[in-house]
């Protein structure tokens, strides 16, 4: 618990890369291969398709991916409430499919839904947890009015849960995922349906609980903007695999430069712009969105004229041009075909692995996982 | 998992649940309306379809209260399960599973307190028919009162693991008043399934259904008959329910996953 935040530095793993030994006591999650199929009439479903993670201590964790990546899934295993058909996890130092109990004694839990009942009082349902978790009563109640007080909740003992502003009852909730101060927690969805102003401040009772307790935070959240504020280091899943992993930083920096996206007069023109794209000094990738070409370049203002005069050479006709700095939510188009913002609307079309330029290992992931979909 | 922690689970969520119906008793008053009624207004024809010659006066209401209350037992018991899907729904069932806390502690205290409320509801309906007439030996009385408790925790371990395997109360309701229509009358809860009274097929067919047999039994008891054949096979039938419920639901809290 001694570690700083900045002691568990983030590094860069290649998805798939085996655990190094010397990280085993350091690790509070230690996922190999974790997998879980679903059966149901129609045959099965893959949710999860091996997934290796290691969060050490002290981080703050992202797990980003659109409805259906399987976030929900891996995080369901990983807290006990699912079991995995396949692979194996140390979560909390207790190997989770032998000792799902002494797991549950570890870790804290605050699902999506929350997981109140309205008609409790805050105090009632914090005491009623705390003994959940073998806490005597007194205790209970101590640690209920520590917790009160920690995250901003002191006054509403009494309140029933369902007169709590949309907010307050998310604390509630993180509360009740901490009342036996677990050194790991997970955080599914921690902001959706929040207002703008309950996130902030949600984000740095997140940060406050990292920083002050020394708590591991694993929290999955489709809002990029979160994992940008919030995580130390972000997992990116899809059609249930990591696809890609690292800082923040790291991962624009993977698309770095800047994006210039070319949309063109005629589809039928999509491969001889890539061609004549492809070869083009500078230009790190292409892919093809429908109509658009996403290029990631190199000091992309000093290329647009390279680009456009490419184009040009090779009689293809441009509707527009534009260029832009990376997010991560360009990091997450050019990962997994899809943004996340509009996961539900499945319009973007996922990228076709034959029309792709790019050889590096990223390409080939996200390859792999289009041609499995 | 030792006793003593899963003793203190329970009276744990025992406690909670309790707390929580006490603080919304509408339901529990809904639920004794309609047994009252049927004493009310329908008790009183039943004494010219059961009365024998020469007997008490008050046999009627012998054989009707018992029925009435294995109905209450019954449809009080086994709708409890809408309560556990809109527990679900908040994720009140996932956040306690991911504690250290007995499964089956999360089953035998809701059970616990469905089977109090049950008590309560049973004593009134049972006074109720003191004041219309019935007359019963309070051995009898207290015995058909156990009856009813091992009845109520068979039927709620049932109804909160279909609850729970269904998540969804357009499916719940016509299938629990599918299976609790015939099973009640089957069991001969408003008149009673006899040889003379039932063509062979009803007769034969209300033999199958456990019910009858707790019913029987519970006639017996408050005729002041303890030791025969009839309760024997009523307190048989009663455990033998229970303890299968209480492992389908025990399971179901196990796995509940979705």
């Amino acid at each position: 618990m001694a570690d700083s935040p900045n002691a568990a530095a983030p590094a860069l793993d290649a998805p798939g890369r085996p655990a190094e030994p010397s990280h085993a006591e350091d690790a509070m999650i230690e996922a190999r291969g974790l997998a879980k199929t679903f059966k149901n009439k129609r045959g099965s479903v893959e949710a999860v398709r091996g997934l290796d993670v290691t969060v050490r201590r002290g981080e703050i964790v992202g797990f980003l991916g659109p409805n259906g990546a399987g976030k929900t899934t891996s995080l369901r295993m990983l807290t006990t409430l699912l079991d995995p058909t396949g692979g194996t996890a140390v979560v909390a130092g207790a190997d989770l499919r032998r000792e799902p109990a002494e797991v549950r004694r570890r870790i804290g839990y605050v699902a999506q839904a929350g997981g109140t009942d309205g008609a409790c009082t805050v105090a009632e349902e914090l005491i009623t947890q705390a003994q959940l978790y073998r806490l005597g009563a007194a205790e209970a109640r101590t640690r209920c009015a520590t917790l009160l007080a920690q995250l901003d909740l002191d006054g509403l003992e009494q309140r029933l849960v369902k007169t709590l502003s949309g907010g307050q009852k998310r604390r509630l909730d993180i509360a009740l995922g901490l009342v036996h101060a677990p050194r790991l927690v997970f955080l599914d969805e921690p902001t959706t349906g929040l207002d703008p102003q309950s996130r902030a401040n949600l984000w740095t009772h997140v940060r406050k609980l990292r920083d002050e307790l020394g708590t591991t935070v694993f929290l999955t959240t489709h809002y990029l903007d979160e994992a940008d504020a919030l995580c130390d280091r972000i997992l990116i899943i899809d059609s249930g695999r990591i696809v890609a992993e690292g800082t923040p930083e790291e991962l624009k920096h993977r698309i770095s430069g800047d994006l210039v996206t070319v949309e063109l007069q005629a589809e039928r023109d999509t491969r001889s712009a890539l061609d004549a794209l492809r070869e083009l000094d500078g230009v790190r990738d292409a892919a093809l969105h429908a109509k658009a070409l996403r290029l990631t370049v190199d000091s992309g203002a000093q290329r647009l004229m390279g680009i456009m005069r490419a184009l040009d050479a090779a009689n293809v006709p441009i509707a527009s041009i534009q260029l832009a700095h990376p997010t991560l939510d360009d990091v997450f188009l050019t990962l997994t075909g899809r943004s996340l913002r509009d996961d539900s609307s499945g319009t973007a079309a996922p990228p076709d692995p034959t029309l792709q330029a790019g050889s590096d290992q990223r390409r080939a992931e996200t390859d792999t996982t289009g041609s499995a979909r | 998992m030792n006793a003593v922690s899963v003793l203190r689970d329970t009276e744990l969520i025992f406690r909670r649940q309790l707390r929580l119906a006490l603080r919304n008793p509408a339901w529990l008053i809904i639920g004794i309306t309609q047994p009252i009624l049927y004493l009310a207004l329908f008790g009183p024809l039943v004494k010219h379809f059961v009365s024998a010659p020469g007997a008490p006066a008050d046999v009627a209401w012998r054989i009707f209260v018992p029925g009435l209350l294995v109905q209450l037992g019954l449809f009080g018991s086994l709708f409890v399960g809408f309560a556990i899907i809109a527990e679900w729904r908040a994720g009140v069932i996932e956040r306690m599973r991911v504690t250290p806390v007995s499964r089956f502690a999360l089953l035998f205290g809701r059970v616990l307190r469905d089977v109090i409320a049950l008590l309560v509801q049973s004593t009134v309906l049972i006074l109720t028919g003191l004041v219309m007439g019935l007359r019963a030996p309070l051995g009898g009385v207290l015995f058909a009162l156990a009856f009813i408790a091992v009845l109520a925790i068979s039927m709620s371990s049932l109804s909160y693991a279909v609850g729970l395997a269904l998540k969804s109360e357009d499916a719940l309701a016509p299938l629990l008043n599918s299976v609790a229509v015939p099973v009640l009358l089957l069991s001969g809860i408003l008149l009673p399934i006899s040889r003379q009274s039932a063509p062979t097929w009803l007769y034969d067919l209300s033999r199958i259904n456990p019910f009858r047999y707790i019913v029987d039994a519970m006639r017996e008891v408050f005729l002041g008959v303890y030791a025969n054949s009839t309760v024997l096979w009523g307190v048989l039938v009663s455990l033998g329910l229970a303890f299968v419920c209480v492992m389908v639901g025990v399971r179901r809290f196990q796995i509940e996953s979705g």
